[in-house]
């Protein structure tokens, strides 16, 4: 297992290694983050706000005098986490819908794509702000618009690629020898679509990061005193004039994020041509 | 250009060496060792099976390789340019222009959203070779000679609007628009019917000879080649086997490789014992069907029909060969047998009992009975499986096989196909045409079928592999009792390995009958056209084939859905008769049944008056 996954990595290009270099390191803060933290999420422990690095708060302090290290370490889990989940419910979903329009023949397909039609008409950011300011936020909720939002993406390519292998001769095969539709789709199908669906689950990932960060930036997103990566943007926004590492630091987080999880998926794409 | 001495050959290649990196790393030569030379105006032939290095020396000469390999070692002198030694600009100076390439697949080199006159004059225009007007005006004249409908206006269409044989032509022609000194024809005729193929080689041919080019013609078709070729090289596993003259190497081939080449371009006639007491009923029967695709209509006609009134017999046991060209239904034959494509009206009866038209209300033991075994066996086999789940599949479906019974049971079957029990593990990525191939056919056989739908098992396979795979199927038939339909374009196999034989044009049966009633006239014109299709192997076969034969002329036709569909094509048609009437039909002495106006006499006197004239 070990092994394989070092040669796995190792024949990835330099990009996808820098790519996975930073998505390991942001899952191992999401996992132990909160216990290397050393002072607690919101604990007021400095003099001064927006203050610059020194050797007790290696990230500086917060708009409050918070210590920005902590809520960094202590933020990462809800902004790895929840799109994490987010996008493997979105991707799960998606691909089962398709499968079964797939297999199902037009009676399936029809009412189904243009179910997901009318969903992708809906823009993402009015949707949620309409949820939120309905049920008001909680982790579950912004869980469940991130996943809504990003499902009919993913049926549209999935959708794209199982019909394509729906019409392939070895599934063809299939049915000629008499198999039912489940045989078809989980076994025929679905492991040739694995390798452009990974690729789609590392993009709605990134996206999902960007949604759950821009509806914490306007305050409808985790809310306080916890805090995602969206939100410790927001509440340090004005100490963009000064230049403080406590906005600086959140910003970078999100980048080094986004772009690692792309790199990768780069890497993975430029192995198999 | 400098008068040359006419000895000295025109083109030159001495100890070439291509090599290319694997997996780990390492180097490995493709090719080595290839010296040939070619005088001005010869052609020489390059010819082997998938795999021998005979495109990537092609390509060579263009001084380029595929990605992954790199020209190592030796040297390609063309006229005064060495080749190996030209850098970047200089190649593409070259490219196109004094060298010209044409590839296997012409459908695929056009491009779709541009005409074909944009397409054709662009080497002319890229190489400034001459204006836009002259161009053209060079481009109809090579239309006119290549024998292609309208030359005036064919230029104004699109690739989609043409058939794979007029494509193929036209990339001759957008090769030969800068006259160039080289020109490299790459399986130029392998996707095409054979009676399209030998058009397109007389085309080929003529404009060769005309223009006096010099050209190198790979192929694995001997037959083809005995046409083209002055000098024949014979490859294997990128080492030459043999070189020569033409006509030495076809017919006093010194080499045991060339030998066993010559003995599998034609098939052995692979006759099984019939089995003595036949049931009652036939294991299949076709009755008045008809099939196509879209919505059936009042009449209970499909939208776009592709089979009408279909009848066909296979007793227990027996081969049933089906050819016609691509598109004549032969693959919707086997479809609807299958189940896969319901059909609009008739029944398909399966040991006396009618089949559900569909897939839906099938029995899992009438699936059983009947297995498809696809053309394509790169397609038909999936992917992400290994060989040992594909064969582990229908063993649990229709007899409830799992665990170390399966396993057994698909050693069994590998050694049955005789692939070594290694391969149990690997997915088919990794595996060659004939293996797979034989994995296609494996996984029928697991079902311990009746029938099995051959659709084009050997098209895609090199002629040795495809030799073997019959021999395979053969002693399948012997040892298990199996009866195939086996659909193929080639006559020559299917008259080698059929009991019976159907003959197929736009979805009507032109002529049944036995094999032995395909061995000599009368035929259905088509027939007899289908078999003066086959390319022989000696030379001048192509001049003496048909030539010179024209189609009488007729009027318009009645407006009559049933008349003859070969009508257009058809060199016996008769004005006022064919035309107005649909044809008859009914059977010959010897006991086939043709689709067709004329009696045997007629037939008889037409198609020996063809042979003695040939």
């Amino acid at each position: 297992m070990t092994a394989s996954f070092l040669r796995w990595a190792k024949a990835l290009p330099l990009s996808g290694k820098v790519g996975l270099g930073f998505v390991l390191f942001w899952l191992a803060v999401a996992v132990f983050g909160p216990m290397l933290a050393p002072y607690p999420v919101g604990a007021f422990v400095a003099y001064d706000v927006f203050d610059g690095m020194s050797a007790q708060h290696m990230l500086g302090s917060d708009y409050l005098g918070r210590d920005v290290l902590s809520r960094l370490l202590s933020g990462a889990r809800y902004t790895v986490g929840l799109a994490a989940a987010a996008a493997m419910l979105a991707s799960a979903t998606g691909t089962a819908l398709a499968l079964t329009a797939a297999v199902g023949g037009r009676q399936v397909d029809e009412p189904l794509s243009r179910f997901m039609d009318t969903l992708i008409s809906i823009p993402s950011k009015i949707f949620s702000l309409v949820l939120v300011a309905a049920f008001g936020s909680s982790l579950a909720l912004l869980l469940l618009i991130a996943a809504v939002t990003y499902v009919p993406g993913n049926y549209r390519i999935a959708r794209a690629l199982a019909v394509n292998l729906a019409q392939m001769d070895y599934v063809q095969v299939a049915r000629a020898r008499g198999e039912g539709r489940f045989h078809l789709a989980l076994r025929e199908i679905l492991p040739n679509m694995i390798h452009p669906l990974l690729a789609d689950f590392g993009l709605r990932f990134v996206f999902i990061v960007l949604l759950l960060s821009g509806l914490s930036f306007l305050g409808l997103g985790v809310q306080p005193p916890d805090a995602d990566l969206g939100s410790l943007v927001r509440e340090n926004i004005s100490g963009l004039g000064e230049g403080a590492p406590a906005i600086m630091m959140p910003a970078i987080a999100i980048a080094t994020l986004t772009v690692g999880v792309n790199l990768l998926i780069d890497g993975l794409k430029g192995k198999r041509s | 250009m400098t008068a040359h001495v006419p000895n000295t050959p025109h083109v030159e290649v001495k100890g070439l060496q291509v090599t290319a990196r694997n997996a780990a790393g390492e180097t490995f030569p493709i090719v080595s060792d290839i010296d040939f030379a070619l005088k001005r105006g010869e052609v020489l032939a390059l010819i082997g099976e998938s795999g021998s290095g005979k495109t990537t020396i092609a390509l060579t000469l263009l001084g380029h390789a595929r990605p992954g390999a790199t020209i190592s070692g030796g040297t390609i002198r063309v006229g005064d340019s060495q080749i190996l030694s030209l850098d970047a600009k200089g190649l593409a100076a070259l490219r196109g222009n004094r060298i010209a390439y044409i590839a296997q697949s012409a459908a695929s080199a056009f491009n779709p959203s541009r005409t074909i006159m944009d397409q054709v004059i662009e080497p002319a225009l890229i190489h400034n070779l001459m204006p836009r007007a002259q161009a053209e005006k060079k481009a109809v004249e090579l239309f006119r000679a290549l024998a292609l409908p309208f030359p005036d206006t064919i230029g104004l269409r699109y690739p989609h609007q043409l058939s794979g044989g007029q494509l193929q032509r036209l990339m001759a022609a957008m090769a030969l628009v800068t006259d160039p000194e080289l020109v490299i024809l790459d399986e130029p005729t392998t996707a095409l019917d054979v009676t399209t193929q030998i058009e397109v080689l007389r085309a080929f041919k003529s404009v060769v000879l005309e223009r006096g080019a010099t050209a190198i013609y790979v192929s694995h078709d001997l037959a083809v080649v005995a046409q083209m070729a002055d000098q024949i090289v014979v490859l294997n596993q990128g080492r030459i086997r043999e070189k020569g003259a033409a006509d030495q190497v076809l017919h006093r081939p010194a080499d045991d490789y060339t030998k066993t080449l010559m003995a599998a371009a034609r098939p052995a006639v692979r006759p099984a014992p019939r089995q003595v007491d036949l049931p009652a009923a036939p294991l299949l029967e076709i009755r008045n069907m008809t099939a196509g695709y879209g919505k059936i209509g009042k009449d209970g006609m499909p939208r776009i029909p592709v089979l009408r009134d279909i009848n066909l017999k296979i007793e227990r046991g027996a081969t049933l060969g089906v050819i016609g060209e691509s598109g004549s239904g032969k693959s919707t034959t086997a479809r609807v047998i299958a189940g896969l494509l319901p059909p609009a009206q008739g029944e398909v009866l399966l040991n006396g009992e009618p089949l559900p038209p569909g897939l839906k209300g099938r029995s899992r033991e009438q699936f059983r009975r009947i297995q498809l075994v696809f053309q394509n066996a790169d397609t038909a086999l999936n992917p992400a499986h290994t060989v040992g789940q594909i064969l582990a599949r229908p063993l649990a479906f229709y007899h409830g096989l799992k665990g170390n019974a399966a396993r057994l049971r698909v050693l069994e079957l590998l050694d049955l196909i005789r692939l070594p029990a290694s391969v149990i593990d690997r997915r088919c990525g990794g595996l060659s045409g004939g293996q797979k191939q034989r994995i296609n056919l494996a996984r029928a056989l697991a079902a311990d079928p009746e029938l099995i739908l051959c659709d084009e098992v050997t098209s895609a396979l090199d002629t040795v592999v495809g030799a073997a795979i019959l021999d395979l199927m053969a002693e399948l038939r012997k040892e298990l009792g199996v009866a195939y339909m086996f659909i193929s374009h080639d006559i020559s196999t299917v008259r080698a390995i059929c009991d019976d034989i159907l003959v197929l044009y736009s979805g009507n049966m032109v002529e049944t009958g036995k094999r032995e009633g395909f061995s000599e006239a009368p035929f259905h014109p088509y027939t007899d056209l289908l078999i003066g299709s086959v390319p022989e192997m000696r030379a001048g076969w192509l001049e003496e084939s048909g030539a010179g034969r024209s189609l009488p002329l007729i009027g318009a036709s009645a407006d009559e859905p049933d008349l003859c569909r070969f009508l257009a094509r058809c060199p016996a048609r008769i004005d006022g008769l064919c035309n107005i009437t649909p044809p008859p039909r009914h059977a010959l002495a010897k006991g086939n049944m043709i689709l067709c106006h004329h009696d045997e006499e007629d037939l008889i006197k037409f198609q020996g008056l063809a042979a003695s004239a040939a």
